[in-house]
Order: structure tokens, then C-alpha cells, then sequence
């Protein structure tokens, strides 16, 4: 192992305890011409360790906005962050300088985004945007960045990576560039990956590898896991626990196969049901009524009353907390949590 | 890469012939006979009127003219002007003093103007973004001959810092009033491309992962930002180094600078057809290899663009 490995390897070995990423109350809003949209609006999550929480939600509610915020990378104005907390390693980013914070990304928290083709710069050959890495980080020289770029993409597995090392992103399938964006992540070994979609701009084949790729690297180095998405399918095999998120909140956790069998939110109820199923071929895809609501003016109480079948006055009138779900004798479900006042009898839905 | 700039070269020849029969005839169709002019006032004795038509080919038809004047051009002879000093004497002495003109203009533009865009372009919104919009829009909207006598007024008339027009067109030092007033439209023009491209690469993704990869403000602004902002500059950069040595004849004009300009301006008016086919003819060239120029460097900035 080289010795930038070894020098990340213990300050992960320190001793800490909590979780890596600890995501308390955390509001986002933009600033535009209309008025404040309210993007986030009070989102608890955390990650330990070789941990994979994945992110649900329909397009709109907030799932990259909260990412973004945890990266450091919202552009601020048009954003603002109210209120909230991100610790990382019990440490509020919020609190930190500019430079610090720097310091975090790429090092410790790395992101991998949807479109790698529009991620990657066009003019600057791929094996420069992953030596730079290098080079930004830990003073590498040209050469020294170039030969771990070699090595990066060797580690993602793109074949014949001395030759290509030099080529643009346009010159690699859709694939091999995202594998690119996953090398790119990787190169510091970060103690917490946030991947954004990371398949949905690929082919169906390719999505499977470059997902059990990104699965097979996080194990090797326990790195903990963000991953969003919307696709529930891509989830179940990867991940640990799921955060659902509607309206720049969570609506439903649970780890991930208590949440399959047993949803305990109409609208994680929603999302199951519109999964397409080899057994139904030919019936109409279930889609859940209406629309997301305008962050502008995010609906009075529960912000999915207007699309719920199970809504009753109450849940015009007040927000649901996140509550602890049991099981009917109060036996604890451990991680497991719904903003819905009827979560009990969400979850004996069949 | 060299079949590509062979055939851009061969492109280069109809064009070169085009522009020079086209010019030819314009000269050839002005009204007014040139050669009784040169006598001015006193009347001219038709005997050697016709003499000297003869001697510079007038009395053939034009296609003749034309023929006999490319045979020339092609044993490097620009031919006579009609006081009877060779043609390209007149533009080794004019077009040194004119490229010395537009380069001193193009680098106060491409510094000056890269620079107020990469500001303005930076901070949107801002007290300088607004300060470099309402000074552009001022420059683009004045006539250039209106901001050659505002700059002699102030510099010369009030400040006293130079004379009104220049009196060496040799000396460097010179010109810089005339090439800052030269190159003022195109400034204004590289400004708000550079600002424009900036804004909107500054919004692109690319940046986004540049930023999230932890880079410093410093490297993601010279490394990525810039590179990709001014491919756009570059192009019009290029074209308007041309466009800079041939639209100099008002800038020329007005502080007397004894360039190109002047001298075509001149020959124009004495319908002198060998001196404005000569010069013409140079500038055309300069254009044509300028945006070779531009197109090949075009493909040094975006490995996008292959020429094959
Ligand atoms: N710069 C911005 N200015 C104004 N509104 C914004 C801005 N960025 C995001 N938003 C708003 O924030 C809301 C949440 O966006 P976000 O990108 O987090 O959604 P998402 O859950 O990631 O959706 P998708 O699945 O489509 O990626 C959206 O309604 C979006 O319009
Ligand atoms: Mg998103």
C-alpha cells in the first residue's frame, strides 16, 4: 500500500464511536422570484461505517438538495440553511470555515453525480481530473498524479487504463465514464461516499455492474453510503436502510427488507405498489394521485394529505412527527420510524 | 490534422481569386476617369492621357487588365501606382505601421477585456459587474470616430499628455492612443462574451464536481472555468485580428497615423486601381489565415473537435 493510503487509513482508525454522518433538523431554502421555496424542511438521517442508507422520493423532494447541502456545494444565494446540523465524526460542518470544509470534500466525503458525462470537464483528459485529486490534496507531483490515475482506473476496471489514461470523457461509454466518476470518489479514500443517482443515465445492463461495483469497493474500504435514487429496485440488494423523503423530509425509515414487506407510511405504500412486477404483466401500473406539492406553498399539516388515501382531518390540521414504529405489542422495531399518524394501520395494510 | 489545413490552404485559392476580381471590378466601375483627374484643374493633353493609359494597361478591357495584373502578382510585381512609385513600396512602408497598430489594439483588448469579463463575469450583480455592462454598452453604442475625438480632447487638448495626431507613425509610444480607441469596440465585445461564457459555465456541472473534488477557488477558476469560457473569446479574438488591420482606415484617419488605412483611403479616392487591388489583396489573406489560425487553436482548447 502507498503512503497516502496508510495515512488515511489511521485517522479512520481512530477511535470514534457515533456515526459518521449525523444529519439533525437540517432546513434548506431557496431564495427566488416568486418567494422561498422550502426544499428541506427538517430531515434527520445518519450513516455509520460500511453502512448504505439509500434515499427514496419522487423527483422534487429534496433528496440531492440535502446531499448538496452535506457536501458543501449548494450555491449560497440562491440557497440558505436556516437551521439544522451535519456532524461529521460529531464535528457541525455548518460551523466550520470555508477552508475546512474544503478540506472535507474529496478527502472525506466524496460525491458521485447522475450525468457523468456533463460531471467530468470535456477539455481536460480523465487521467488530469483524477490525478488532480492528487495534486489538490496531498502535492503530488505531475507524474506521481498521472501513475495513480492509472491505478485508479485500473481499480475500477477499465480495461487497458495506461493507454486511455490520457482520453477525454467523450471518448468512453456512458459506463466507463461513470466508472471514471467512481475512481474519482475513491481516490482519497473517503470514510463517506454520496452517490446521486449514480446508474440512472446508463444502460439496464450496465447499471447492474457499475452498482455492484460501487457495493463491492464500499465493503473493501467500510466506507459509509448515500445512495439516492428512485429506483426501488436498484435498493434492495445494496442497501442497509432507506430514508423515504417526501416534501424535503423523511417520511418513512426502516431497514431495507422490513420496509418491503412491511411499509409503514401510505406514501412508501405508494411508491411499492408502482414498482412494474413480472406477475401483474398486462395490468395498469398503480401511480400514486396527483402531484408533489409546490414548495412554495408546501400543503397545511401532513404535506402528502392531499394525495393520501388515508388522510382524515387531523392530518390537515397538524405535521406528523417522526414516530418510533413497534410491532402491536410495543415490541421496539429497531431503525424503524413513519411520519404518519395512522402508521399502525399502514402497516397491517395488505 | 495536415490533410485538413492542406485542404483549408487549396479552400484558400478560389477565395483569394474571388475577392481580387471582385475588388478589381469595384475599382474598375467607379465613376471618373482617373488618369484626367491627376491633372486636376488644368486640362489635360489627350496625347498623354492616352499614353499613360496605356502604360498602366487602362485602355484593355478589364478581364484583360485583370489577367495581365494576377501574371504580375504572380512574379511577386503588386505593380506601379500612378505617381509612379512601385505598389509594394507604398505597403512595406504602410503595413508595419498598421500590424504595429492592431496588435498594440488586440493586446489591450484581449487583456483589458478578458479581464473586466473574468470579474464581472465572477461576481454577477455586483458594483464592478454593473460598472464593466454600463461601460461596454457606452463604448458599443458611441461611433468610434465620436471616442477618437472624445480621447483626443481629453489626452491631448486637456491633459496635454500627447499630441492630437501622431506625428512619427513609427514611434510605438505613439499609437497607444490611437490602439486603445482601435481596439475599444472590441473590448466591449470581449467583455461580454467572456462574462456571458463564464455565467454559464460557472452554472455547469463540471464546475459542481470541481468544487465537490475539494479543489481551491483558485484552480477551479484558472484550470476549469477559464478554458472552457474562452473558447467562444478565442474565436472572435481571432476573427477580429483581421478585422482590426483592415477597419483601421477611421482610427487612421483621424490621428494621421500613415498606415494601411490611410493610404487605401487615398488611393480609393485617386480611383488608384493597383495600390487598393495590393492592399486588399494582403488583407484578404491576413483574414484567410487568421481564422486558419483560429479553427486549428479551436481544436487545441476542445479535444472535442477533431479536423480530419
Ligand atoms: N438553485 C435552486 N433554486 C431554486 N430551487 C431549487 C434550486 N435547486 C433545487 N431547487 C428546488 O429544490 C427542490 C428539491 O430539489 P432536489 O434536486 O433536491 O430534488 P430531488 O429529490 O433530488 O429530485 P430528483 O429525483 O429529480 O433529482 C426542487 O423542487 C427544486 O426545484
Ligand atoms: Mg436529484
Amino acid at each position: 500500500m502507498t503512503t497516502a493510503v496508510d495515512s488515511t487509513r489511521s485517522k479512520r482508525d481512530a477511535p470514534y464511536e457515533g456515526p459518521l454522518l449525523d444529519v439533525r433538523d437540517l432546513h434548506v431554502e431557496f431564495v427566488t422570484r416568486d418567494g422561498v421555496a422550502k426544499a428541506v424542511n427538517g430531515v434527520d438521517y445518519s450513516v455509520r461505517a460500511g453502512e448504505t442508507l439509500a434515499v427514496l422520493g419522487e423527483s422534487g423532494s429534496g433528496k440531492s438538495v440535502t446531499a448538496q447541502a452535506i457536501m458543501g456545494i449548494l450555491d449560497m444565494p440562491p440557497a440558505r440553511i436556516p437551521r439544522g446540523e451535519i456532524r461529521f465524526r460529531g464535528r457541525d460542518m455548518l460551523k466550520m470555515g470555508k477552508e475546512e470544509r474544503r478540506k472535507i470534500r474529496g478527502q472525506e466525503i466524496a460525491m458521485i453525480f447522475q450525468d457523468a458525462l456533463s460531471s467530468l470537464n470535456p477539455v481536460l483528459s480523465v487521467g488530469f481530473q483524477l490525478g488532480e485529486m492528487f495534486r489538490a490534496h496531498q502535492g503530488a507531483s505531475r507524474k506521481e498524479a498521472r501513475d495513480k490515475a492509472v491505478e485508479l482506473m485500473d481499480r475500477v476496471r477499465i480495461p487497458a487504463a495506461k493507454q486511455r489514461v490520457n482520453d477525454y470523457p467523450h471518448q468512453f461509454s456512458g459506463g466507463m465514464r461513470q466508472r471514471i466518476m467512481i475512481a474519482m470518489a475513491l481516490a482519497l479514500e473517503p470514510d463517506l461516499i454520496i452517490a446521486d443517482e449514480p446508474t440512472t443515465a446508463l444502460d439496464v445492463t450496465v447499471q447492474a455492474q457499475v452498482m455492484d461495483l460501487l457495493a463491492e469497493l464500499q465493503a473493501e474500504y467500510n466506507m459509509g453510503l448515500i445512495l439516492i435514487t428512485h429506483d426501488l429496485g436498484v435498493v434492495a440488494d445494496v442497501a442497509d436502510k432507506i430514508a423515504v423523503m417526501y416534501a424535503g423530509r423523511i417520511v418513512e425509515t426502516a431497514p431495507v427488507h422490513e420496509l418491503y414487506a412491511r411499509p409503514a407510511h401510505p406514501y412508501t405504500r405508494g411508491l411499492l405498489d408502482s414498482i412494474p412486477r413480472l406477475d401483474q404483466k398486462g395490468q395498469e401500473l398503480y401511480a400514486i394521485k396527483g402531484l408533489p406539492p409546490n414548495l412554495l406553498r408546501i400543503p397545511k399539516g401532513c404535506a402528502f394529505n392531499p394525495r393520501c388515501p388515508r388522510a382524515q382531518d387531523r392530518c390537515r390540521a397538524e405535521v406528523p412527527e417522526l414516530y418510533p414504529v413497534t410491532e402491536d405489542d410495543g415490541a421496539p422495531l429497531a431503525g424503524r420510524g413513519s411520519a404518519c399518524f395512522f402508521w399502525k394501520e399502514t402497516l397491517h395494510d395488505r | 490534422m495536415g490533410s485538413y489545413v492542406l485542404r483549408r490552404v487549396l479552400q484558400m485559392i478560389p477565395v483569394f481569386f474571388g475577392t481580387t476580381l471582385l475588388i478589381f471590378l469595384m475599382v474598375y466601375t467607379l465613376p471618373g476617369d482617373p488618369v484626367t483627374a491627376l491633372f486636376g484643374e488644368k486640362a489635360a493633353d489627350p496625347a498623354v492621357v492616352a499614353s499613360i493609359k496605356h502604360q498602366y494597361y487602362l485602355d484593355q478591357p478589364v478581364w484583360k487588365q485583370y489577367l495581365h495584373y494576377m501574371g504580375n502578382l504572380f512574379q511577386g510585381d503588386f505593380g506601379t501606382s500612378f505617381t509612379g512609385r512601385p505598389v509594394s513600396d507604398i505597403m512595406a512602408n504602410a503595413f508595419p505601421v498598421t500590424i504595429r497598430l492592431a496588435l498594440l489594439a488586440f493586446v489591450f483588448e484581449l487583456v483589458l477585456g478578458l479581464a473586466l469579463g473574468l470579474v464581472s463575469g465572477l461576481r454577477r450583480g455586483s458594483i464592478q459587474d454593473t460598472l464593466v455592462l454600463v461601460l461596454t454598452l457606452v463604448v458599443i453604442s458611441i461611433p468610434v470616430f465620436v471616442l477618437a475625438y472624445i480621447a483626443q480632447t481629453i489626452f491631448a487638448t486637456n491633459l496635454g499628455w500627447v499630441t492630437p495626431t501622431v506625428q512619427d507613425s513609427r514611434d510605438l509610444s505613439q499609437l497607444i492612443l490611437p490602439a486603445i480607441v482601435l481596439g475599444s469596440l472590441s473590448l466591449a465585445y470581449v467583455a461580454r462574451l467572456t462574462r456571458t461564457s463564464i455565467g454559464e459555465n460557472l452554472r455547469a456541472d463540471y464546475i459542481r464536481t470541481a468544487v465537490a473534488k475539494g479543489l481551491p477557488r483558485r484552480t477551479i477558476v484558472s484550470r476549469h472555468l477559464l478554458r472552457n469560457s474562452l473558447i467562444p473569446v478565442v474565436t472572435f479574438l481571432g476573427t477580429d485580428l483581421g478585422a482590426l488591420m483592415g477597419g483601421a482606415i477611421v482610427t487612421e484617419g483621424i490621428f494621421n497615423v500613415q498606415g494601411v488605412g490611410n493610404v487605401l483611403y487615398r488611393a480609393i479616392n485617386q480611383k488608384e486601381g493597383p495600390t487598393v487591388v495590393g492592399i486588399v489583396t494582403v488583407l484578404v489573406i491576413v483574414y484567410l489565415v487568421a481564422s486558419l489560425l483560429v479553427d486549428l487553436l479551436y481544436a487545441v482548447l476542445d479535444p472535442r473537435i477533431r479536423y480530419a
